[in-house]
């Protein structure tokens, strides 16, 4: 009785959002998680521990009003870690208000930005900075403040950008494990722009859909987000150095029957000598496999950097393969797994990625990182002893 | 006079029951069932979905939906998840068309990331329910050819029973035996055969009221899956037509803020 009551409620609330009356409508989600982490490996530094407890919270509140045109978004992010203290973070996601019109957005604040079709890697993605505390997967950003202005036409959508402030990436500390042999020293980080961090970055992306097409292309002026690392006087440290850079994107996906195509490309100027790096593949889904209501989803992919053994970068010449697998049950029950393999050295980072819900509100996470076979030049060597098993359960509200 | 009696007899000809063949009446069953429908614009609506095993474990999620009226083709179609809380927010954009597969994008919040997911697969299970992607996408008459079969009294309801099959290679059903009643056209009844012929599922709407004078929809949607023993309950509730939503309400900039 009580559950029904709950929904009903529930459902009262949520119509709200679509009214058109012109008051507004206030919702409070988010995430609280608990994550072990553990190493199998001793690590090379005695600092390093083997086992790390983290937990960490994401509450997110939205205030829409005007039928939902106008909104405030606040999300807040904090994470505690047991041991290493860069690992323990605060960042605001967002913080934004957003305005749309006839056929135009305007987005102001803090905010992430996703660019991009491919699964190995998100070469086009530039807007946000990566939390590298948080993965290695460069899934996490730091929320990056902007102005944001979306023009939406027969011709495309083209999204301008304006962004002060930059946001330097953020790495493990020297307590943490998945770091590099020698410890990053931030305080030393090395700006080619005479302002620092007050550099004003712009950015824009057209992206149109063709029938089975859809097209993107980004340009990108400003304070790279991936730094180069160079060892201190000393050689003691690795000193972050933030290049000014030029970077056009493309990004293309073609939905095919049941393949998805998919496409992306950089070229950058200003961070050495210009480049090229491209990723492209295909993912392949067959529904209801063997019988059962299960999708599954074949994936290859082929990663490339022109700057080669000079990139900074592990995947310059690798292959990807995975396998995507959801089971479609009320707990959506899913799981990736991958693995990229460098097509010289045979050196092969691997990934499995597994979640289940657990009642209405609780969710069971695994996640599997492991590093083979990188020799001394990889970018991969300095975390061949991190491969690591990491455990979750989070609560959603 | 004679001019517009002969008019009249042109209009009321496909639903003639005599000198049709049984997949002329068919046809022109369901060109009557969706021109009934025509003209609503668009239409927001709350759906409560109660997935249940076969133990009678249940699983409930909500959604929001919202559909745009496409002259000359499919609808558009933008759902929102609430419940679950962990996809919450999660979106997806769906463009029908009258033949070849949909356009459909899916918005995953945590990532932000938009994504065009492979439409082909439309047999595939819609978030864990017994509604496959071509149960709950727009019907379109194109979609299907039809064969009628005979006339039956429904639950009540004096009604056509008709069969269609799916023109898409793609979907996971030989045919479908549907119950349309004859005073209002609804579709009361969907049995859907797997490709080797074997019932799979049945569907049953519940509740029907009428909106704008002409437009029916059911407060329940029942979908059982004899092959399982699994089923899938829609509730909808807070129906509302002609809203004023417009195509850039339907993009996929409007996905990302739909939460």
């Amino acid at each position: 009785m009580k559950s029904h009551l709950f929904l009903l409620l529930r459902v009262a609330a949520l119509s709200l959002s679509w009214a058109p009356a012109a008051q507004g409508q206030g919702e409070l989600s988010g995430q609280a998680a608990v994550e072990w982490r553990i190493f199998p490996r001793q690590a090379q530094s005695p600092e390093q521990q083997r086992s790390y407890l983290s937990v960490a919270v994401q509450p997110e509140y939205r205030y829409k009003w005007e039928n939902g045109k106008q909104s405030f978004t606040f999300a807040p992010f904090a994470r505690l870690d047991q041991h290493d203290s860069e690992r323990t973070h605060f960042d605001i996601r967002e913080l934004t208000w957003l305005k749309a019109g006839e056929g135009w957005e305007l987005r102001l604040g803090i905010r992430k930005v996703f660019w991009g079709v491919t699964e190995s890697q998100h070469l086009v993605d530039i807007i946000n900075q990566s939390d590298l505390v948080e993965n290695l997967d460069g899934e996490d950003k730091l929320g990056q403040p902007m102005v944001n202005l979306a023009l939406i036409r027969r011709w495309g959508t083209l999204d301008l950008f304006v962004l002060p402030g930059f946001r330097e990436r953020k790495f493990p500390g020297h307590k943490g494990r998945l770091r590099t042999a020698l410890p990053m020293d931030n305080n030393q980080a090395v700006y080619e722009s005479r302002r620092g961090r007050g550099h004003m970055d712009w950015a824009a992306r057209w992206s149109r859909t063709f029938g089975e097409w859809d097209v993107g292309l980004s340009h990108f002026y400003g304070t790279s987000r991936e730094p180069r690392l160079l060892p201190d006087v000393g050689g003691k440290a690795l000193i972050p150095h933030y290049d000014l850079i030029h970077q056009t994107g493309l990004d293309a996906q073609w939905t095919k029957g049941k393949w998805l195509w998919k496409l992306e490309a950089i070229r950058r100027f200003g961070q050495g000598a210009s480049f090229t790096a491209v990723t492209g593949g295909f993912e392949y889904t067959l529904s209801n496999f063997g019988g059962s209501r299960a999708d599954v989803g074949l994936i290859a992919e082929y990663l490339y950097d022109q700057r080669g053994n000079k990139a900074t970068t592990p995947f310059q010449d690798d292959f990807m393969a995975g396998m995507r697998l959801a089971l479609n049950d009320a707990q959506s029950s899913e799981a990736l797994f991958g693995v990229i393999v460098d097509r010289r050295t045979g050196a092969s980072f691997l990934n499995l990625e597994a979640s289940r819900r657990l009642g209405s509100r609780w969710k069971f996470s695994l996640e599997s990182r492991g590093f083979a076979g990188a020799r001394q030049s990889d970018p991969l060597f300095g975390l061949r002893r991190d491969s690591y098993l990491q455990l979750e359960i989070a609560v959603y509200f | 006079m004679k001019k517009t009696l002969l008019l009249l007899t042109l209009c009321l000809w496909p639903l003639s029951a005599s000198a049709q063949s049984p997949e002329e009446k068919g046809l022109a069953i369901a060109v009557e069932a969706d021109r009934r429908d025509a003209g609503f614009k668009d239409n927001l609506a709350d759906m409560v979905m109660i997935l249940k095993n076969k133990h009678g474990e249940e699983s409930t999620r909500l959604l929001r939906v919202a559909i745009l009226e496409v002259n000359g083709d499919g609808d558009k179609s933008l759902s929102v998840f609430d419940e679950p809380r962990d996809v919450n927010g999660t979106a997806l954009l769906s463009f029908s068309h009258k033949s070849g597969t949909d356009d459909q994008w899916l918005y995953l919040p945590a990532l932000k990331r938009v994504k065009r997911i492979a439409s082909a697969d439309k047999s595939g299970a819609f978030m864990g329910s017994e509604f496959a992607y071509e149960d709950i996408s727009s019907q379109e008459v194109e979609k299907y050819t039809y064969k009628y079969l005979r006339d039956e009294i429904h639950d009540g309801h004096n009604s056509f029973v008709i069969e269609r099959y799916p023109v898409d290679k793609y979907s996971g059903y030989k045919r479908q035996v549907v119950w349309i009643d004859k005073a209002e056209y609804r579709t009361l009844k969907i049995d859907y055969y797997d490709r080797k012929d074997s019932l799979l599922k049945t569907f049953t709407a519940r509740g029907y009221r009428e909106y704008l004078s002409s437009h029916w929809r059911p407060a329940e949607m029942m979908m059982v899956n004899h092959q399982t023993g699994k089923s899938t309950l829609l509730k909808w509730s807070n129906y509302r037509f002609r809203t004023g939503l417009k195509e850039t309400d339907f993009t996929q900039e409007s996905l990302k803020r739909a939460q």
